[in-house]
């Protein structure tokens, strides 16, 4: 809307919606690791009879459309809806269109983008490694958090890298939750929408410009990473 | 904090971000005195004109433009997003969002609308919606006419000239008036039916020529405006408000094509 770049070209509100998105992939991403962790754990471990339908309701997000994730979430943080409603009784502010609502969406639409990896380094540990830790008497915290992270640090890492980059990537879920509030929900890829629709071409190139030199080398930077670290720490 | 940091609200999202960025380097977010405006595209240059007027006349104001179709505007007031007011392209949704408790009375019209024909191909002033069944025209691009009132004016000025069955078939939606000009402006469709006040803006006049589709096919798109629930208390929304009465204001929206309360017919 301001058309003059500032900063390396882009305008202020470029960079604001930069800095939404690095803020909303960041906090995405950190939370994602404290919850997938445990459930990745379980998941892995677990002989349960359930397994397989919690593996099924984390992996929805990559094959239900984003609109729906959107529109269900939309129903339940807004002011009429179970989450939001009640905390609108509670004299607090619902969630939608808010920065907290679009970073519940990324949380459930990135799910399986860090439960996933997480499992899989999980399962290549040797049980063997746990049952020695075990004998040496470290307790189960000191198993995971001295044994199992750093047998999977090749998975760790992955999660961080591939939640962060499907985070920005994210589209859908806030075109449907957000509003397209500067500085609140206006994120990149909303940003470049609403250029675009706005016949802002201009800035639509900038943006799509950073977005793809991001990706690009976000995905380089994985894939360097990914030969040096993971290869070394499987287990033979 | 809220002139260096893009973070509003404290707990434990400001906590673990600014952990996380430092925000020195960000561009302030005013917030005392912004009015965050939610308008119908058909006014996307207008009012990006009237935005640094009225914030130099006001200079304790603030705007914050946000464009897109009046009946997504109206979907997301109605599910509380924090709009402080509401220029809508027609008078029936403002007027549904004060029954509803979620804008407050009056709803005040500000302009009248047209559409035009425009095309980025041909010259479209040698055109009239009775030449759109023409094989040239193989996608005609309008507003979604359920969410759009300059889509549904499109739709119902093709029914009254017997066209709708014909070009149907050939019919693109954009999301909203400034989209479907995309579409036109990107030759994605030949030729499209678009607001007379995007039109009438440089970016498109250089690409292509319009023509006025007469106002007897369609009703009048009278749009109005109101101060959301959101924004009752704000004084930038009702400063905003009355600058559209002042005569830069008017101004500026005549010179895209509106015309505005008070003048006669054309």
């Amino acid at each position: 809307m301001n058309g003059t770049p500032t900063t390396l070209g882009l305008t202020g509100e470029e960079w604001l919606s930069i800095a939404l998105t690095a803020e909303l992939a960041g906090l995405t991403t950190i939370i994602l690791l404290v919850l997938s962790a445990p459930l990745a754990w379980w998941l892995t471990r677990t002989g349960s009879r359930w397994a397989n339908a919690v593996s099924a309701l984390v992996s929805l997000p990559l094959v239900l459309p984003p609109t729906v994730i959107g529109f269900y979430l939309l129903l339940a943080l807004g002011p009429q809806g179970a989450v939001g409603g009640t905390l609108e009784r509670l004299g607090l502010q619902h969630l939608a269109f808010s920065f907290t609502g679009i970073l519940i969406g990324s949380v459930i639409y990135s799910l399986p983008f860090a439960v996933q990896p997480l499992r899989e380094a999980f399962a290549a540990i040797d049980p063997r490694v746990l049952d020695a830790a075990a004998t040496l008497r470290a307790s189960a915290w000191d198993r995971f958090f001295s044994v199992v992270l750093p047998l999977s640090r090749g998975g760790v890492l992955t999660a961080v890298v591939i939640t962060f980059a499907h985070t920005v990537g994210e589209f859908g879920v806030i075109a449907m939750l957000g509003g397209n509030i500067a500085g609140e929900t206006r994120v990149v890829s909303i940003a470049i929408y609403d250029h675009t629709q706005a016949l802002e071409y201009g800035a639509a190139h900038r943006l799509s410009a950073v977005l793809l030199g991001f990706s690009f080398l976000t995905l380089l930077a994985f894939y360097a990473i990914n030969q040096r670290v993971m290869s070394p720490v499987r287990p033979q | 904090m809220n002139n260096v940091c893009i973070l509003k609200e404290a707990g434990l999202r400001q906590m673990v971000a600014a952990a996380l960025f430092t925000c020195a380097a960000l561009p302030p977010v005013a917030q005392a005195d912004t009015a965050r405006i939610a308008a119908a595209s058909d006014l996307k240059f207008a009012f990006d004109e009237l935005k640094p007027l009225f914030e130099k006349a006001n200079p304790s104001h603030k705007l914050e433009l946000v464009m897109g179709s009046s009946g997504k505007f109206m979907q997301q007031i109605e599910n509380g997003a924090p709009f402080d007011v509401f220029f809508s392209a027609d008078v029936t949704m403002p007027k549904k969002l004060v029954d509803s408790g979620k804008a407050v009375a009056p709803v005040t019209p500000y302009a009248l609308g047209r559409i035009v024909l425009w095309s980025a191909k041909v010259d479209a002033t040698k055109l009239t919606l009775k030449d759109l069944d023409r094989a040239e025209f193989r996608k005609i691009a309008i507003a979604a006419p359920d969410h759009a009132p300059y889509g549904a004016r499109a739709k119902e000025a093709l029914v009254n000239t017997g066209m709708w069955p014909k070009v149907k078939s050939r019919i693109v939606l954009g999301e909203n008036i400034s989209h479907t000009a995309q579409l036109v402006d990107m030759q994605a469709a030949e030729v499209g039916v678009i607001a007379l006040s995007l039109a009438l803006n440089d970016q498109l006049a250089r690409k292509g020529a319009y023509h006025l589709i007469p106002e007897d096919l369609h009703s009048p798109l009278e749009q109005a405006y109101a101060i959301t629930h959101h924004g009752k208390n704000n004084a930038a929304a009702q400063a905003f408000a009355d600058f559209m009465r002042t005569p830069p204001a008017r101004q500026v929206m005549k010179r895209y094509g509106f015309l505005l309360p008070g003048e006669k017919v054309r």
